[in-house]
Parts: structure tokens; C-alpha cells; sequence
């Protein structure tokens, strides 16, 4: 996971700059924005809105209409498991089930430490090795409980 | 020792990469010169990670490796699986869109070139954009993104748009479960994408495209992107081989939202807008990206251009059934015994494909149900397996092939539970522009629980309930989730039905 930074104007505007020229910029600055800062911070809405000429509001309510776009970072680890159907019908459910469980936490939650957060994700590519997760970026096929949850408990 | 290592995802989600550091390493322990080539994959993913081993211009394959089966490898005892294009999976395809994937080294344009790359371009180059339109109508190509348009109609729309600017879109949105095909041709074979979107703009008269990927596929991302700076380095992009036609791309990342494969959720979200639907008309081809002409299509659609180009419409045209023209990169998913891309001319019967291809489940139980095209396509019973695979074909048994993904279940699927996820998934994925789609999936899921209670009378409300779904939905999203719905209620009636007797 990309390492949070603190925000700062300066950051902010740089970001929003090198997606300018660009025609629709902007998702590529709200990628860039979350790469940096590990989610879209609120300081940062003003800008983007003065940048491209749109309203708070409508800034914010492209952010919030996309699953990716977090308001706060997600914990160190993020967990990803794929709840569609290729996967069911090798398990999946049980599998997110499971780890779910060993984690005591539910879907889209952060563990109170902020160590962990975990997500579903709908499909990943990975059908014809289902149960399929990304571990911090990194894809798992044929995917274990145990083998997950030992990977984030670092 | 001249060595071939697949670098796709999904060969890299079991392993790959540890196996590649491995024989690296082994390789050097044991002094012996080994040049390992990254490829994509061939599409057997049961075999992956599947290494490939060249001896007298033959590649050998062994697989699944892991890095405890290295040592073995290179003292000659491991036991490999012989020439990897004489494995039946493999052997019985005809690879026209998916020739290059998993041959060669997917970022080197010489390699590309060898194996027939950019000599549709060429032929393209030298052709007016009326006949490069033409050429693409009589292939009979049509969408494989799920609608099956035919392509060259879209671009012959786009050619006749009276604007100067105009734009190629290729949707690698690809948010279908049991869909692979777009990640692995981009993962594999990035510059025939590359290829087909220029032969789109030569004879469309756009110069800019935009591959919008979905954040779920960083590698394909990474890749695409290597491939376009590649391309251009060249001059393959920029002026068109020197031709003084311009054409450039530049990727865009989804943000997670399976609507925006929807082409003009998409064109909305590329805007850097909310993914909502758009009314159509009008239609993208007229009015699309920034209001002007513009191209959507799917990953295979224009990937598969350039072997149009190289060997000619009347080739591709001359494979398949009925209208459905040439191949089709089917998905093979789920619980299978072998899973993977098996690229064929359309035709091949279900049962064919899930049977003999796939060799039935991965638990060696029996087939229950397979979903065919992806979360908004219908179940399929062993009953329906003589069904022929192609667009009119799966319309009349009551279903769709979509993105041609195929999803495998044994008979220990939960038929009202997957039923119940069709609706909860159109409600997580709506995109909220109508009334049918985001209220009636969430009346959908509230409907299946009180028919899993034991509520008989719920049965013809949800029946209803599909029905409005598909009438008056803006777009596909909510107009074909019934399609797995009514399929499982009509050839699984009992399970929505055993529960009310569990409940008495
Ligand atoms: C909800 C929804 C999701 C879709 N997802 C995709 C997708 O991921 N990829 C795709 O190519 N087409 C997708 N489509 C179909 C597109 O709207 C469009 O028909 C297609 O991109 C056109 O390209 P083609 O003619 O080459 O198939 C989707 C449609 C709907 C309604
Ligand atoms: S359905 Fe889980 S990876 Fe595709």
C-alpha cells in the first residue's frame, strides 16, 4: 500500500496540474490524489473544483459514486476477496466467510489498530483459479483463509 | 537453456513469480545459462504456472511448477506434459485473435512483428476508409463485449460523423465474473490492441483513443502502458508509421464500478463525471466522448482487427455458424477440471465446451448449472448442452453469450442463493438513473428471502418483478439481471419452492 503522506497545498496542487492538459482529468487526479495521500483528502476538494472549474459538490459526488475513492485510508493491509459467482462455485463464499471470522470484522471494515482493512471485490480475472483475493496489491489464486489472514497479520 | 515463463496474472496469483526466482537461482547455483523469456499466458491456467522449455524449436511444457519442482527440472527427471501446442485443450483451438498470447514476449515489437504483427497495419495503410469499413463488414465481426453490433456498421457511423475530432474507445472494463479474455490479450499481446485501435482510427478518421482498464487489473494496466510508450517510441502511434495519419492513445483507470462497462456510463466516467447511464439516443458513434463522434468497443472486438487485416475478411468470415462470424475467445470458469481461454470458431455445442474441453468439474461432482456471459447471463441446465455456441443460438434457448465467459457449478450449488446474489449485485452496481434497476433489484433481494422463508405467494411478485426490470430499465444492468434470475426459478423450481416445506 502506498504510504500515506501528510497533505499539503502544495502537494495537492501539484497533483492536480500534471492531469490538466488531460481530456476528462478528472479520475486521473483522483487516482493520483489516493496513490499519494491513501485516500482523496478532504483539503483537497477546493482545489480540484477551483482546477476544473466544477462545484465542491460535484466533485464530491464523483468521489463518492465510485467503490475505490476512499474519504480516509484504509488500514496497513488491505484485503480484497472476490465474492462473484466463478468464485462461489469454488467456495468463495466460505472463504470469505472464514476469514471474515478469523478477523472478527465484516465487510468493507478496518480493525480498531487500523492494521487491517478488508474488502470484496467483484471478480478479479482470476476465474478459472477460483476462490480468487489481492493481498496489498498482490493476487492469490485458489485462495486459503488461513494463508490470507496469516499474510495480514504481520 | 532457452526458457519461457508465463508473466500474466493469473499465472503470477499461483506462483509464477517464486518459480521464476527459483530457476534463476538454481541456474546459477548450477553454472548453467538459462534465458527466460516472460510471455502470456496460454490460456491453461490449471497448468499454471506453466513452464515452457525450448528444444529443437519446440517448447516443452511443465506444470504446475512450483519452486520445489526446479532442482528436478534441471536434473532432468521432472516429467513434463511434451510439446505445449500438442496438449489437446490447446491443440484443438484455432487461435486467431489469441495467436501471439503466450508465444511471445508481449513488449517486444520485433517479436510481434515476426509473428505477423502490423502487417494488417500496412495493408490498412494503403487502403481508403471506405474499403478499410467494407473490409471489416464482410468479416462479419461483431461485439464482443456482449451486444454483438456489428463493428463495422459503428465505424462506418463514425466515418460519416461530419466533425474533425473524434475519438476510439476500447472498453476493458471487463467486469464480468467468469470474463478473463480482455486482461489476458492485453496482459499477452498489448500491441495487436494497439494495432486494431489505429486501424480503427485510419478508417474512422478519429486520432486519439483511450483504453479505460479497470483498477482491478493492475498488471494489465502496467503492461498497456509500457506497450503504448513502446508503440510510439516506434512511430507505430504518433505519425502512423511514418505515414503522416496521426493516431495516439492514452490508458484511463475505472474506479471500481461495474456500470461503467456500460459504453456510455463509461464515455461519463472517462469525462471524469458520475458513471450514469445516458438516455440513448444519441447514440455514442454521433454523440460521444465530449459530445463528438467516437468508437466504443471491446477489447477483443478491436484486437481482433488486425488478423482480419493480415489474413483477409473472407478467412475470418469463412469460420463459424450461421451469424456469427469467425472466433470467440471462450472463458472457461468456475469448477472445472481444466480451466482457461480456449479460443474456436463459434458453433461448439455447451456441453462440448464444459465436457470434453473442461473435463466437467474440479470436484468430480456432477454439473449442475453453468452461467453463461457473465452476471447479467442466464443459467444453462445439462438438458440445454446441445445448445450451439453463437448470438442467435443462446438467444433462442433463453440466454446470451455475452463476453463469452462460461461458469461451472457442481450439483452442491445453492440455485435461490445465486439467484439472490443477481439482484444483490444489481443493487451494489446500479448506477441509480432508474427507478427499475435501483429499486426494484433491492425489492428483488427483500423478494428472494421471503420465497427462502417458505413464501410461496413471493414467487409471481418476483416473476413481476423481472419483468418491469426488463421492460423499463435504461440499460442491461437492470434490464438482463432477470436473465439469471427467471433461469434458475425456471429450471430449478424446486429449490424455490423446497424451502416453503422445510419452513411448514
Ligand atoms: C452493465 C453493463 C456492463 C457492461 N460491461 C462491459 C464491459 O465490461 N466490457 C465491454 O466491452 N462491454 C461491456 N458492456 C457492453 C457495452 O455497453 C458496449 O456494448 C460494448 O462496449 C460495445 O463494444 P463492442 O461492440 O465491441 O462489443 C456492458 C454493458 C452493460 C449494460
Ligand atoms: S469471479 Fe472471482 S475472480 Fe472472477
Amino acid at each position: 500500500m502506498p504510504a500515506s503522506q501528510t497533505v499539503s497545498p502544495a502537494g495537492v496542487e501539484e497533483i492536480i496540474a500534471r492531469h490538466l492538459h488531460r481530456e476528462g482529468p478528472l479520475l486521473p487526479i483522483l487516482h493520483d490524489l489516493q496513490d499519494h495521500f491513501g485516500c482523496i483528502p478532504a483539503e483537497a476538494r477546493p482545489a480540484i473544483a477551483a482546477a476544473l472549474n466544477i462545484t465542491q459538490a460535484e466533485v464530491h459526488g464523483v468521489i463518492s459514486f465510485y467503490h475505490d475513492f476512499r474519504e480516509e485510508p484504509a488500514g496497513r493491509h488491505v484485503l480484497k476477496i472476490c465474492r462473484s459467482e466463478a468464485c462461489q462455485s469454488m467456495g468463495g463464499t466460505a472463504l470469505g466467510e472464514a476469514v471474515l471470522t478469523l478477523l472478527g470484522l465484516g465487510w468493507g471494515e478496518t480493525s480498531a489498530d487500523g492494521r487491517i482493512t478488508v474488502e470484496p471485490v467483484y471478480c478479479l480475472g482470476l476465474c478459472a483459479c477460483a476462490p480468487a483475493a489481492m493481498v496489498n496489491g498482490k493476487l492469490k489464486g485458489r485462495a486459503e483463509a488461513k494463508a490470507l489472514v496469516a499474510e495480514v497479520s504481520a | 537453456m532457452k526458457l519461457y515463463l508465463s508473466r500474466d496474472a493469473a499465472a503470477k496469483a499461483l506462483g509464477s513469480e517464486e518459480v521464476a526466482e527459483a530457476i534463476l537461482s538454481e541456474a546459477a547455483a548450477r553454472g548453467i545459462e538459462v534465458s527466460l523469456t516472460r510471455t502470456g499466458s496460454r490460456g491453461m491456467t490449471w497448468l499454471e504456472p506453466l513452464l515452457e522449455v525450448e528444444r529443437d524449436g519446440v517448447r516443452h511444457g511443465y506444470g504446475p511448477m512450483t519452486p520445489e519442482t526446479v532442482p528436478a527440472l534441471f536434473d532432468g527427471t521432472l516429467d513434463g506434459l511434451g510439446p505445449v501446442e500438442a496438449i489437446p485443450f490447446f491443440a484443438r483451438q484455432n487461435r486467431l485473435t489469441f495467436a501471439r498470447v503466450g508465444l511471445i514476449d508481449p513488449l517486444s515489437l520485433a517479436e510481434y512483428e515476426a509473428h505477423g504483427g502490423l502487417s494488417g497495419l500496412r495493408r490498412a495503410l494503403g487502403m481508403r476508409a471506405e474499403h478499410i469499413i467494407d473490409e471489416v463488414k464482410e468479416s462479419g465481426l461483431r461485439g464482443r463485449g456482449g451486444a454483438g453490433f456489428p463493428t463495422g456498421i459503428k465505424w462506418d457511423t463514425v466515418r460519416l460523423a461530419p466533425v474533425e475530432r473524434k475519438y476510439i474507445v476500447c472498453n476493458a472494463d471487463e467486469g464480468d465474473s467468469g470474463t478473463f479474455a480482455d486482461r489476458m490479450l492485453i496482459e499477452g499481446d498489448p500491441l495487436s490492441l494497439i494495432e486494431g485501435m489505429v486501424i480503427a482510427g485510419l478508417g474512422t478518421g478519429a486520432t486519439q483513443g483511450y483504453v479505460y482498464i479497470r483498477s482491478e487489473y493492475p498488471d494489465a494496466i502496467a503492461v498497456m502502458q509500457e506497450a503504448i510508450d513502446i508503440a510510439r517510441a516506434n512511430g507505430v502511434l504518433g505519425d502512423v508509421m511514418g505515414s503522416g495519419r496521426r493516431f495516439d492513445m492514452e490508458v484511463r483507470v475505472g474506479a471500481g464500478a461495474y456500470v461503467c462497462g456500460e459504453e456510455t456510463s463509461l464515455l461519463n466516467s472517462l469525462e471524469g463525471k458520475r458513471g450514469v447511464v445516458r438516455a440513448k439516443p444519441p447514440l455514442p458513434a454521433l454523440e460521444g466522448f465530449l459530445g463528438r463522434p467516437t468508437v466504443v468497443n471491446n477489447v477483443l472486438s478491436l484486437a481482433t482487427i488486425p488478423v482480419i487485416f493480415e489474413k483477409g475478411a473472407a478467412h475470418y468470415a469463412g469460420l463459424g455458424l450461421g451469424r456469427s462470424k469467425g472466433t470467440m475467445p471462450i472463458q472457461i470458469a468456475g469448477n472445472v477440471a481444466r480451466g482457461g481461454l480456449f479460443e474456436t470458431a463459434f458453433g461448439m455445442p455447451l456441453g462440448e465446451l464444459v465436457k470434453d474441453v473442461a473435463g466437467g468439474t474440479a470436484t468430480g461432482r456432477p454439473v449442475k448449472a453453468v452461467q453463461v456471459g457473465g452476471p447479467l447471463g442466464a443459467y444453462f441446465a445439462p438438458g440445454q448442452f446441445d445448445t450451439p455456441f453463437g448470438y442467435e443460438e443462446f438467444d433462442g434457448a433463453g440466454g446470451l453469450i455475452g463476453h463469452a465467459g462460461i461458469v461451472v457449478f457442481d450439483d452442491s450449488a445453492d440455485m435461490l442463493g445465486l439467484a439472490r446474489f443477481a439482484m444483490e449485485f444489481c443493487a451494489v452496481e446500479s448506477c441509480g438513473k432508474c427507478t427499475p434497476c435501483r429499486i426494484g433489484a433491492v425489492r428483488g433481494v427483500e423478494t428472494l428471502d421471503r420465497v427462502a422463508k417458505g413464501d410461496a405467494s413471493a414467487v409471481p411478485l418476483l416473476v413481476d418483478l423481472c419483468e418491469t426490470m426488463k421492460d423499463g430499465s435504461l440499460c442491461a444492468l437492470g434490464g438482463f439481471t432477470p436473465y439469471p434470475v427467471l433461469s434458475a426459478l425456471r429450471l430449478f423450481p424446486e429449490e424455490f419452492a423446497a424451502q416453503q416445506e422445510a419452513a411448514e
